[in-house]
């Protein structure tokens, strides 16, 4: 059974090397490469399907309402509907607790089942499901929009100081050294207390100036070094401008080093909004985020818990979602990544040696 | 019949990679006696590297070995760690190629070697150290009882390879395993090591394993010598065997293709040349300086450099590394600014030249870089490295601009395919001819080759001679040719410009130079390549030792 899979896994192999070679005149761009190890990523492609399948899932699921459209969501409820509070099936003295069911019959259980409320109620009977999806929503837009402003910010900051060195270097990088001495939850804080009536989307945009600083200076370690590489110094012979130069030679090799970054500063922007809500500067009732929802019903862990856990859970598997596609795509981007070897590959005896000494 | 140091049986070492086994090292058979030089000779990629790593188990992890080494009569493949611990350093030392990166930057040389000491025997810090700088005066370290408390950094390239040489020798072990150990530095300071190795040997009698690619080292130093090539033994015999009689084929075509000095045919200047044509490049009073950054002061790399170079000719600019001379090529181009002095290519003085001025220069010109992994875009196809020249002096666009690219490519005689390969596809003579490609992609008045072949195998290496040559016959540019090898000068140039210490020590005729040097450094230079013969390298030895004594 093993050897069978090992035998398939090389015939794999050895057809895409074939494919490689049969493609010769045609070529591989580098992009297509690097899509091509992405591919092949397990966690990566895991954590990918994941992702889009909960972004489907929590956009979908409430009404929605785009200027004078009206989509209806597939969730009966929405964070506004105020149903009767459950006591069926609660233990002693707790209400609204959730009708999600996934123990098997043979078990004794009901089998899978999501039931009236699958996250149950909380105080006042608002259903808990689309509470959470609303908030998840609020997380990832956060989450995607601080990613793409710092990236921004970090990326042109970290590549001019980085190219330019000299007094250009020296401003921009004090500069970022006076926003890192500014702790950012205090900045959140901030921010939050005077913008956060303002949306979720401002308070994301604010947040996104002032957490580019870590990326920009890895861009600029990067390009310090790229840009004494010989190829620089050959495109300046062949008549790159600066801009051709920073653009077409250096950001794309120094690509790998952003993306992972900006993931996983994303994944840190999704816990900055969690924290800023939970301490009431980020997202401000009545609209709802995971932060917010956990900091609500801090009090209830001991009774009810599941108001703790669901979003706490969402949060987690984004995060962890955005980290790994990260790391998926840091060893995509890295040509000299090969795949770890493990103990039974060393005892295999499956060699080239034969063959080879046959050959030469 | 004494008891051979090292018995190498059947060793075969193979390398995982992306699931299958590679073969690097394969059925390796080998025996060094007490004060005998095994040479192990190849290209790179051959195993030599592999082979010596193996002898001291100090392969990657994802390596296996079969077969049996034995120091002294112990196995050493598949002992456990602290049998490895005892013989390494002890038994069987180590010299690696670059000191700098093997030598720890933030320990003292002094420490480095008498931690060496006290690891292996029961010593007292005192006692060591003075072993220490026993050890130091023995490699010949000026002032050892100061380098002693020196960080590798502080001492020259030459002076640390000593310093390692040194901290191998501290247990006096019985064999020696020397990893290319003077590639990284210049002639003549290899010339003076492999003195101190010769001394070294018939002093303490070790058993020398010498891992390079270099046949002159190899006549200079070598008894015995194993020619490898992809993993297989191709041949084994005495050094006069292998020199003089090699029965392999590959054997006599890698001895064919290192370059020898004075053995090339006379060039002729390309005709035209007499009517006194004004020169594409000319420098005078050059001087180029390195500005003082923060407590670094300011330091002159070149100074009052005068060269001439005239249409279709080939200038060999040669020197020892520090000499200035990459600087001078990059200064010919407009990539560094002089301080004084002025630079004139085809007639525009670019000394002081804006962006834009040298915008239009940039079509005369073209330049071949050292390192051909570096000087190639990793994230461009190398059609479109070739094509970028082309490109950006708006000379062609789309189908016109591929049609342009495959040319270029049959010029350098690479398959038309190569266009969307990557350069980490390719081998480093390839990536190099892709460099050539691209500097020739504007028909360049001036070409400027800065070490193109020093990071290039022999027979790689002669191939691409030939092929500059061929390409300089037929499209007559001129060419500046920076090589530290003056063998390889020899091959190619018209004339040769000799360089020291950022100042032109000695400029013309390649026979003039080469044959009737004027200036001792040059003489000095001369002298110190080691010529793959080894019975005339040691009548040159013995004439240089003279010389100097």
């Amino acid at each position: 059974m093993m050897r069978k899979r090992k035998n398939a896994e090389s015939a794999t192999l050895d057809s895409s090397e074939g494919a490689i070679a049969n493609k010769e005149t045609e070529g591989l761009s580098q992009s297509q490469i690097v899509f091509g190890r992405f591919l092949r990523h397990r966690g990566a492609m895991i954590s990918i399907m994941v992702l889009s399948f909960l972004i489907l899932t929590v956009f979908s699921a409430l009404d929605k309402k785009i200027g004078p459209l009206k989509i209806p969501g597939w969730w009966k409820y929405n964070t506004i509907d105020q149903p009767d509070l459950r006591f069926e099936g609660c233990p002693e003295g707790i209400v609204g607790c959730p009708t999600l069911h996934a123990v098997p019959g043979f078990l004794g259980g009901k089998n899978f089942g999501i039931g009236e409320h699958p996250f149950g109620q909380d105080d006042i009977g608002r259903d808990y499901f689309a509470l959470v999806m609303q908030g998840a929503q609020r997380s990832i837009l956060v989450m995607v929009v601080i990613g793409l402003v710092a990236g921004f910010i970090g990326t042109v900051i970290g590549a001019l100081s980085g190219f330019y060195r000299g007094w250009i270097d020296a401003i921009l990088m004090r500069f970022t050294d006076f926003i890192i001495t500014i702790p950012v939850i205090i900045i959140g804080s901030v921010i939050g207390f005077h913008f956060g009536n303002l949306g979720v989307l401002f308070l994301a945009l604010y947040l996104g100036l002032f957490t580019w600083t870590g990326l920009s200076r890895l861009v600029r370690g990067e390009f310090l070094t790229l840009r004494e590489r010989e190829f620089v110094d050959a495109a300046r012979v062949a008549g790159a401008s600066n801009r051709r130069i920073i653009f077409k030679h250096i950001l794309p090799n120094a690509v790998g080093v952003i993306i992972v970054s900006v993931t996983l500063m994303m994944s840190g922007a999704i816990l900055l909004e969690t924290a800023l809500s939970y301490l009431g500067f980020g997202v401000v009732a009545p609209d709802v985020s995971l932060g917010l929802l956990i900091s609500q019903y801090q009090d209830s862990f001991t009774t009810r818990p599941w108001l703790f856990w669901y979003p706490g859970i969402l949060i987690i598997i984004i995060a962890l979602c955005v980290n790994f596609i990260g790391d998926g795509l840091r060893d995509a981007f890295d040509p000299r990544q090969r795949r770890q070897m493990t103990k039974k590959v060393k005892k295999q005896s499956v060699t080239l040696l034969n063959k080879g000494a046959k050959n030469v | 019949m004494t008891e051979p140091v090292l018995k190498v049986e059947n060793l075969t070492i193979e390398f995982w990679v992306d699931g299958v086994w590679y073969p690097a090292a394969i059925d390796m058979n080998f025996e060094v006696k007490a004060g005998q030089v095994l040479a192990i000779v190849g290209e790179s990629g051959s195993g030599k590297s592999t082979t010596a790593l193996g002898l001291m188990s100090l392969l990657a992890s994802n390596a296996r070995t079969s077969g049996n080494v034995r120091v002294k009569g112990v196995e050493m493949i598949g002992a456990n760690t602290s049998t490895l611990r005892r013989t390494r350093g002890k038994e069987v030392a180590y010299i690696f190629q670059e000191p700098m990166t093997a030598l720890n930057p933030v320990y003292t040389v002094g420490f480095q070697i008498v931690e060496t000491l006290r690891n292996h025997f029961d010593m007292g810090p005192q006692e060591a150290r003075v072993r220490a700088i026993e050890l130091l005066t023995m490699v010949d370290i000026p002032d050892p009882e100061k380098s002693f408390n020196k960080y590798p950094h502080q001492l020259s390239g030459g002076q640390r390879q000593r310093a390692m040489i040194a901290q191998a020798l501290a247990c006096d072990p019985g064999l020696l395993v020397a990893d290319e150990p003077t590639t990284a530095l210049d002639v003549t300071v290899q010339a003076e090591i492999l003195d101190l190795m010769r001394g070294l040997r018939t002093k303490l009698n070790s058993a020398i394993v010498l891992i390079t690619h270099d046949m002159g080292v190899v006549a200079d130093i070598a008894d015995e010598i194993l020619v490898m090539k992809d993993g297989l033994t191709v041949e084994h015999g005495s050094a006069d065997q292998i020199f003089n009689r090699p029965a392999h084929p590959y054997t006599q075509e890698l001895l064919a293709a290192v370059p020898k000095l004075g053995h090339s045919p006379r060039r002729s200047l390309p005709s035209g040349s007499e009517s006194n044509p004004a020169p594409v490049l000319k420098l005078s009073n050059v001087t180029i300086e390195y500005p003082k950054r923060g407590r670094i002061p300011a330091f002159v790399a070149v100074k009052d450099f005068d060269l001439e170079i005239y249409p279709g000719e080939i200038v060999g600019l040669v020197g020892e590394s520090g000499s200035g001379k990459t600087t001078v090529g990059r200064a010919a181009i407009g990539l560094l600014p002089i301080k004084s002095g002025s630079i004139e290519i085809v007639g525009t003085d670019i000394s002081h030249a804006t962006q834009k001025d040298l915008f239009a220069i940039r079509r005369h010109t073209g330049i071949v870089f050292q390192d051909p992994a570096s000087s190639l875009n990793p994230r461009l196809p190398i059609g479109e490295s070739i094509g970028e020249p082309i490109y950006l002096a708006r000379l062609a666009k789309g189908a016109d601009l591929a049609h342009k690219v495959e040319d270029l490519l049959d010029q350098v005689e690479l398959p038309r395919s190569y266009r969307n390969r990557y350069p980490h596809e390719l081998s480093g003579g390839q990536r190099q001819r892709v460099g050539i490609a691209r500097a020739l992609a504007l028909t360049p008045d001036l070409l400027i080759a800065d070490e193109p072949t020093s990071a290039l195998d022999v027979s790689v290496q002669a191939r691409f001679l030939e092929l500059l040559q061929e390409l300089q016959e037929k499209l007559k540019f001129a060419c500046l040719f920076i090589s530290h090898d003056l063998a390889v000068v020899d091959i190619l140039s018209h004339r040769i410009a000799v360089m020291q210490d950022g100042r032109l020590v000695e400029i013309g005729d390649r026979d003039q130079i080469l044959q009737h040097p004027k200036d001792p450094y040059t003489q000095r230079l001369l002298a110190a390549v080691p010529v793959p013969d080894p019975a005339e390298q040691r009548l040159r030895r013995e004439a240089r030792l003279a010389a100097k004594s």
